[in-house]
């Protein structure tokens, strides 16, 4: 790994400031996407600057029909929280199953959601659950956020806070894990607000992204066979040694209508 | 940089780069070499200790993250002539071969054991997916965190 300053700043505008005066920062959350990077010397920043201890990041609040989140929250403590399983339990499940348990003990939220791996768990989420992303400096909907293959709405220095999930009657995750790294070869989650669905998928394209005609579909009648003939989202499907387009496009469809299936049966 | 920390109960006091990850940190300055380092991208978890309780992969911490907490590696579990009852049952039940894997496996292990849920064949298959071992086919360790689990919490009983 090459040198790097380190950084601890005891208050967000500190590590925001911080982040303007160095020549090439990168935040530090969870760190198991970039040191890893790092260590492979495929990203060698000058400055690291820790955001753990940050309290603006901390913190999981259910109110009413949102649910925040602080972004330093790791995948443990997500999946671990009795507010989440109370108010979220299909989040606290998609959290139980991110990467394996070390991970889980590492890894934030709102790391994952600024780094916006194309397979990442919680982009599917943030979709299905019309989640706000509320940075060091505005609101963004997740509908606007996700742009591209690790690219996001955020700015360079620009930091995510919390995330608010709007919590649903109702919600299912299910995924098609890859079996060496537990990264979603696709991932859907189906949430129903009082019969408006919405539909979110990782996995599958560039970034996570919604599907109209199976919200479309969805709405109209809540039931796995609603989605037999449902057009699929116009995106480019990701090709790779794991899955071709083809079968990530007959996984999108798979996976959305299990979870259909769990929230129909009543157990989710 | 400075960095304080304890390590198996010692307390440490000692200056790295700020580039130094927390596997490099216990084997090479404090010559711990039973963490072993794998893959060093957090696949293959060889490298796994606790941090304040929790197991973490060490190659995918840095020393300076660890500032003021309490790491414990396999030098912290047992001795050779006082084994942790996580240890006996890998002994016991043949959970090793070539041996790389198994102080992570065991650290993982107790922490699973610890965090209460219940044990079985799935959970503990899940519960070790960070963990790669190359030799055995998991049977016997999955053997061994069960016997160690009943040990365990017959202990705390």
């Amino acid at each position: 790994m090459n040198p790097f300053n380190y950084h601890k700043p005891s208050s967000l505008a500190a590590a925001v400031a911080l982040h303007r005066d160095a020549e090439d920062p990168a935040y530090l959350s969870g760190g198991h996407t970039l040191l890893p990077t790092m260590t492979q010397r495929l990203a060698a920043p000058s400055d690291l600057i820790d955001l753990e201890g940050l309290t603006e990041l901390t913190g999981i609040a259910a109110q009413g029909s949102v649910l925040s989140i602080g972004a330093f929250t790791r995948h443990a403590e997500v999946a671990a929280s009795s507010e989440v399983r109370g108010a979220l339990p299909a989040l606290a499940d998609l959290a139980e199953g991110v990467g394996d348990a070390q991970v889980r003990n590492r890894g934030t939220m709102g790391g994952s959601l600024a780094n916006s791996d194309p397979a990442a768990d919680y982009p599917a989420a943030a979709l299905a659950l019309n989640a706000v992303i509320r940075t060091d400096r505005r609101e963004i909907a997740a509908d606007d956020y996700f742009r591209g293959l690790f690219e996001t709405a955020l700015a360079e220095d620009e930091v995510i806070t919390r995330i608010d999930f709007a919590v649903p009657s109702r919600a299912a995750y299910e995924k098609f894990p890859n079996p060496a790294s537990r990264y979603a070869t696709v991932g859907v989650m189906v949430a129903d607000f009082r019969g408006a669905v919405r539909v979110g998928i990782t996995g599958a394209g560039p970034c996570a992204c919604r599907a109209p005609a199976f919200e479309a579909a969805l709405s109209a009648r809540l039931a796995p066979a609603s989605l037999d003939d449902a057009e699929l989202p116009a995106i480019d499907f990701n090709s790779d040694l794991h899955a071709s387009a083809e079968y990530r496009a007959h996984l999108v469809r798979v996976m959305a209508q299990r979870a259909t299936a769990r929230i129909a049966a009543g157990t989710d | 940089m400075n960095l304080s920390l304890t390590v198996n109960g010692v307390e440490h006091s000692l200056d790295v780069p700020a580039n130094t990850l927390l596997a490099d940190l216990l084997r090479s300055q404090l010559r711990l070499t039973g963490t072993h380092v794998g893959c060093d991208t957090s696949q293959c978890g060889a490298c796994t200790v606790h941090l304040d309780g929790r197991s973490v992969k060490a190659c995918t911490v840095l020393a300076a993250q660890t500032q003021g907490r309490a790491v414990t590696t396999i030098e912290g579990i047992g001795s050779p002539d006082d084994l942790h009852p996580m240890q006996a049952a890998f002994r016991d039940c043949h959970a090793l071969q070539c041996g790389f894997c198994t102080p992570a496996m065991i650290l993982r292990a107790i922490e699973l054991v610890e965090s209460g849920s219940a044990l079985d064949n799935r959970t503990v298959r899940e519960g070790l997916e960070g963990n790669i071992c190359r030799c055995t086919g998991y049977h016997n360790i999955v053997k061994a965190v069960l016997t160690a689990g009943e040990a365990m919490q017959e202990q705390a009983r």
